[in-house]
This record gives C-alpha cells, sequence and structure tokens, in this order.
C-alpha cells in the first residue's frame, strides 16, 4: 500500500491543533527559534562555566535526538544507549591519538564501530519481544563499560587523555566558544536529520511498527529490517555524540558511560514525549540543565527523577509534549464495557481514516 | 577443579534465588520487573538496618539471628514488592509494553537512590559476618557458613517448587500463566494471585539479599543492578517463566561463570556473563526448559 502513496500530497495533520496556544507550539518557525536562541546564547553569558554547560547540553540533545528514533519512533526500549556513545567516543579517541588525526576525519571510523556495535546488539535481539532487547542492552552498555575498563587500548579505569579538539578548514575550534557554535550546527543538522527521518516512509514504517507490529507485519513492512535500520540510526548518532563528547573534554574513562547516563538520555527522551523531535530537544536540555539547578539536593534528584518516570507513565505515558499523529490516531484495543466517549472515539477515527483515505486518492 | 565447582554453585544458587522472582512475574504477566535486583539490594539494607538495631550479637548467636532478621527482611521486602506493583505496574496492566517496561526503569531508579538518600552513597559494612571452619571435600575447600547458606537457599527453593505445585494458590498462579482471562472467568481473583506472586519473589530476592551481605560483609546501593542482570540471564537460560527452569539456570550461570572467570580472568567475569545472554538469546532464546510459546495477536 505504502509503494504506491505519493507522499507530497499525503495529509499532514489531521484535524486543526486545539486553540491558538497549541498552534504556537507547531509551528515550522520552532525550530529556528531554538536555533536562534542557541546561537544568541554566548552573546548573553560567555563564561567558561557557562559554555562547558551549554556545550553539554547541546551534546545531550543529539543523544535525546538518537534515542528518539529507537524509542521514539520505533518503540523499542534501549537501555544501554550510551554503550554507542561510548563506542564513538572511544573509536574517535584511539584513531585520533593514534595516527594524529583531527578528529572529525574519524568520522568514517566512528560510523563503522557504532554500525557493527548496532548490528551485534540488535541483530540477536530485534527477532524477540521487545523486553528482551531492553534488557539485552542494559547487559550490553555494561559490557562495553567493563571491556573500556579492562582493555589496555582504551586506557584501563583512567581512560584516553589529550583528545585534540575540533579543528576546521585550518581553523581552530578548541576553545569554548567556537566549539560551542560548532557543536551547535552540527547538532542542528543531525536532529533536523532524525526530524525528517521520522516523517520518510521508513519513520512512517517505525511508527506502524510501534503501534502494532503484528499489523504492519501483515501489511508487508518487514518488520525486523524496519526495527535494525531504526537501531542502527540510533546507534549513529549516539557514536557521533561520542565523538562530540570527547572532542569537548579531551578525556574520555569509563566512568562516563555508568548506566546513570543511559536512564537520563531516556527519561529526556521520554518526558520531552516520544516521537516529537521538539519534545525530545527541550527535555533534553531541561534534563542536562536541571542538575546545575538542583546540585545540592545530591542524589535525592534521582529519587524525583525516578518517581517523575513513574508518574509519567501512569498518568501521561505520551509525555509532556507528545507528538501529534501525522496519521490515523492509534485505537483503543482493549476490550471491555466501551462508555460513551470510546463510540465517540471510534468514529472520530473513522472520518480520520477517510479524511486520509481521500488524501491519499487525491 | 572441584573447588571451581563448589563456587559456581555457591554464587549460583543465589543466581537462582533472584532469578525464580524474575522468572515467576514473566511468566504470570509478562513482566520485566526491573525493580527486583534492587529488591535484594533493599533486603541487604534492610537486613544491615536490623542487625545494627540489635547492637552486637555474640558470635554464638550469629547463625540465629541472621534467621530472624531473614525472615523479618523476607516479610518487609516482600511488602516492598506488592506495593511496587500496586503503585507502579498494576495501573498500567493494559498499557503498552513500552510504557510498562520504563515504569520499571522508573521503580528501579527509585529504589536505588532512594537508599543511597537514606543511607549514604558509601558501601556499608555488615554488622555480622559469618565466618567458620573450613573443610576439605575431595580437595575443594567449603566453608560452614557457605553450607548454611546454600541449605537455606535450597530449602527455600524446594519449599517454592511445592508451593506451586501443591497448593491452590500456586495451582491459580499456573493457571494464570497459561491464560489470565480464562482464569479470570472461572473465578481466580487474579489481582490477588498477582500481589502474591510479586510478595514471594521479592522475599525470596530479600532472603538473597541478607546472605549475600552477611556472607560477603559489604553492601551498596548499586549491588542489585549486575546482580539484576545476571539473575534474568540466568531465568533467561532455564527458560524464562519457568521456576524449575530459573534454580537450574541460576545453578549453571554460577557454574558458568566460575569457569569462565578462570579461563579468562576475574575482571571479565560479567563480560563473560552477558555474552552468555546474548548468546543464548541468539542460539536458544526459549532456553533449556522453557517451551517454545506462539504469541498470541
Amino acid at each position: 500500500m505504502s509503494e504506491n502513496v505519493d507522499t507530497s500530497t499525503a495529509p499532514r495533520r489531521i484535524g486543526k491543533p486545539a486553540s491558538r496556544f497549541s498552534a504556537l507550539f507547531e509551528s515550522k518557525q520552532l525550530g529556528w527559534a531554538a536555533f536562534g536562541i542557541a546561537v544568541v546564547f554566548p552573546f548573553i553569558l560567555a563564561s567558561n562555566y557557562a559554555m562547558n554547560i551549554a556545550t553539554t547540553a547541546v551534546i545531550f540533545v543529539l543523544l535525546a535526538s538518537g534515542l528518539n528514533i529507537v524509542v521514539g519512533y520505533c518503540g523499542l526500549l534501549d537501555l544501554g544507549y550510551i554503550a554507542f556513545m561510548a563506542v564513538g567516543a572511544y573509536t574517535a579517541g584511539i584513531v585520533s591519538k593514534a595516527w594524529e588525526l583531527p578528529i572529525l576525519f574519524t568520522i568514517p571510523a566512528v560510523l563503522v564501530m557504532t554500525i557493527l556495535a548496532g548490528l551485534i546488539i540488535g541483530a540477536p535481539t530485534l527477532r524477540l519481544r521487545s523486553d528482551y532487547l531492553a534488557i539485552v542492552t542494559l547487559g550490553f552498555g555494561e559490557i562495553i563499560r567493563l571491556t573500556a575498563n579492562n582493555l589496555t587500548i582504551t586506557g584501563g579505569p583512567s581512560g584516553i587523555y589529550g583528545i585534540p579538539g575540533i579543528h576546521l578548514f585550518g581553523m581552530n575550534l578548541s576553545n569554548p566558544v567556537p566549539f560551542y557554535y560548532f557543536c551547535v550546527v552540527f547538532v542542528s543538522l543531525l536532529v533536523l536529520g532524525s526530524a525528517r527521518l521520522g516523517k520518510s516512509r521508513l519513520g512512517r514504517a517505525w511508527r506502524f511498527v510501534r503501534e502494532d507490529e503484528d499489523a504492519a507485519e501483515a501489511m508487508g513492512i518487514h518488520t525486523y529490517k524496519v526495527k535494525l535500520a531504526a537501531y542502527i540510526f540510533g546507534a549513529i548518532w549516539g557514536g557521533l555524540g561520542g565523538m562530540l563528547f570527547a572532542a569537548h573534554l579531551s578525556a574520555i574513562s569509563p566512568q562516563s558511560f555508568v548506566f546513570l547516563q543511559s536512564a537520563l538520555v531516556l527519561m529526556a527522551v521520554v518526558l520531552g514525549g516520544m516521537g516529537n523531535t521538539r519534545g525530545v530537544v527541550v527535555g533534553a536540555v531541561v534534563i542536562s540543565l536541571l542538575p546545575e539547578f538542583l546540585r545540592d539536593m545530591g542524589n535525592l534528584r534521582y529519587v524525583i527523577f525516578g518517581v517523575v518516570l513513574i508518574l509519567v507513565m501512569v498518568l501521561r505515558p505520551q509525555g509532556f509534549w507528545p507528538a501529534r499523529a501525522f496519521e490515523v490516531e492509534k485505537s483503543d484495543d482493549e476490550e471491555g464495557p466501551g462508555g460513551g466517549t470510546k463510540g465517540t472515539r471510534r468514529d472520530r477515527r473513522k472520518t480520520a481514516s477517510a479524511n486520509s483515505a481521500t488524501g491519499e486518492n487525491a | 577443579m572441584t573447588q571451581l565447582i563448589w563456587n559456581g554453585l555457591f554464587v549460583g544458587s543465589f543466581y537462582a534465588l533472584i532469578a525464580l522472582g524474575y522468572s515467576m512475574v514473566y511468566g504470570i504477566i509478562k513482566l520485566l520487573n526491573f525493580a527486583h535486583g534492587d529488591i535484594y539490594m533493599l533486603g541487604a539494607f534492610i537486613g544491615f538496618a536490623t542487625l545494627s538495631s540489635f547492637g552486637v550479637i555474640p558470635a554464638s548467636m550469629s547463625i540465629t539471628a541472621l534467621l530472624i532478621v531473614l525472615l523479618l527482611t523476607m516479610i518487609i521486602t516482600g511488602g516492598i514488592g506488592v506495593g511496587i506493583e500496586r503503585l507502579a505496574y498494576r495501573p498500567l496492566r493494559n498499557s503498552p509494553r513500552l510504557a510498562v517496561l520504563i515504569t520499571a526503569v522508573g521503580a528501579s531508579f527509585t529504589l536505588e537512590y532512594g537508599v543511597s538518600a537514606i543511607a549514604g552513597p558509601n558501601p556499608k559494612v555488615f554488622p555480622v559476618r559469618l565466618q567458620g571452619e573450613t573443610f576439605d571435600v575431595l580437595g575443594a575447600r567449603i566453608s560452614a557458613p557457605q553450607i548454611v547458606l546454600m541449605a537455606i537457599a535450597i530449602l527455600l527453593m524446594l519449599g517454592l517448587n511445592s508451593y506451586i505445585q501443591r497448593t491452590s494458590m500456586g495451582r491459580a498462579m499456573r493457571a494464570i500463566a497459561l491464560d489470565s482471562k480464562g482464569s479470570l472467568l472461572m473465578g481466580i481473583n487474579v489481582n490477588k494471585v498477582i500481589t502474591w506472586t510479586f510478595f514471594i519473589g521479592s522475599a525470596l530476592a530479600g532472603a538473597a539479599g541478607v546472605m549475600a551481605g552477611a556472607y560477603y560483609g559489604k553492601i551498596d546501593f548499586l549491588m542489585g543492578f549486575i546482580i539484576g542482570l545476571k539473575a534474568f540471564t540466568a531465568a533467561v537460560i532455564g527458560g524464562i517463566g519457568n521456576i524449575k527452569g530459573a534454580m537450574l539456570g541460576g545453578l549453571l550461570l554460577g557454574l558458568l561463570e566460575a569457569f569462565g572467570s578462570q579461563w579468562l580472568g576475574g575482571e571479565w567475569r560479567d563480560v563473560f556473563t552477558f555474552a552468555v545472554l546474548i548468546a543464548f538469546l541468539t542460539l536458544k532464546p526459549t532456553g533449556l526448559l522453557g517451551e517454545r510459546v506462539t504469541e498470541r495477536v
């Protein structure tokens, strides 16, 4: 079915935004606005400390948008996402140190290694139920961290030092402000890329798999391939995040890649609204800046994170800023006595599918 | 060689105790309870708190004191397990799987950092340290506390097995595992049975926590993370959802680990374990005793 659909005329949205307020939040200029804020920020506050935090936040946005591909679009829970970041960071660090290469030249190596890591972990588990994937990725995260801790090529527990910064067209971008700008541009492109991926045919297949895997399979989507693609894209985003991370800190050690970090990235995606790139960006900025404000709370802040995670899932499982459906909204497939609301919902769904059908035929 | 086998079986019996809780919950409501490893950690801390409140315990009494604390801890951790099920999992019983998994991560996070906020992030030294003479059996050095702890573990497992096979509650659990809607129609109080399942699983994990604390002597708030993963590995090896499989898987994992770390070096032990997990999922995802289940749509 999806073979013959001309996506250019496919319906962009079902229904109008609920209010002017939500229309504001869905405007196309929002991405530019965020980019503008990121560009203007150093003019407001350019202390080394602020730049450091801002760069970390920007890298965190990249990680969250990568995990959003896996968890948000495709609905696969990855609990060891930081492992891909570790693979990227270590590859970049080792390669650039060993051959004295500028760090941007390590990108091909980073891509190869992260794709390989994605295949190793994704290929055996994606055929199984998604629960298995969750726990295997958790184990994989530990494998990567322990391996980095044990090998000599990765510097053992003390890690790798003196990773070169970014040099581009003869310019040295290692100082805080230029490096920040480089990260903003690099990350913006990748975030935009992930948003475009979400709207592509592959992206629609991902959402279909997320909503109902069996139906997707029945409709001719090769769910295994599609899931593996999501996984590998997520791995690439994570690996590039790791490369930036290595260039930013110029030193990496296994302690940077503990489970807590994976959980924080997941938190950003879940809170921001799974599948909605804008929400995820906001979530990532909030999660990465929040610890700076809650510093004196110590470990209690992670307790709050945990409780919030449960509360969000129980009360508002779609996140604070959920993705608005581009296609027909997901129907409720649970049985039981349906009230009046259910009837109207089903009606709305019917009209919605009618809309989309006419849209597709037009 | 015999030493390795004994060590493997000893560690494996801990894994088996924790894997049981994992497997029971999974078998009945198809939920991966990530917080399960943290219940084990919680058990160790509750044991620590109660033992510390007793004051100085004479060495001759340490086993008795430990048994009392063990029972107490099992009741408390069981209750906490039930509480988690009630607050975090039950509202999401019919939600998509992703939501439930994320809630489980949240529950695990809350427990870990809750304990670290209350007890402090530094490792604690357990007030009772089991020591005793060692004997030589077929060239393996075996200590008295090891025998006691293993005996407790085996007793708990055998008790659980007969509970599930003989009592009506156990039958209800098996029925729900087969078909929860059907059992509801046949008059089984599904919620009550699930509550019991969580209670028993968490109590066993709590018992394992106290025993590990008393044996190794040091506890910290992240100790449940790795062991939770290993218990899951054990459950997968045995066939997840299968009670006997969990016991077998735990012992087997202990053995594999003992030989693996002998062969590769101790620092690769955990890597080896997770590699075993991935290998098992690739080659035999149903585990040794698990049956191939076709997913009902």
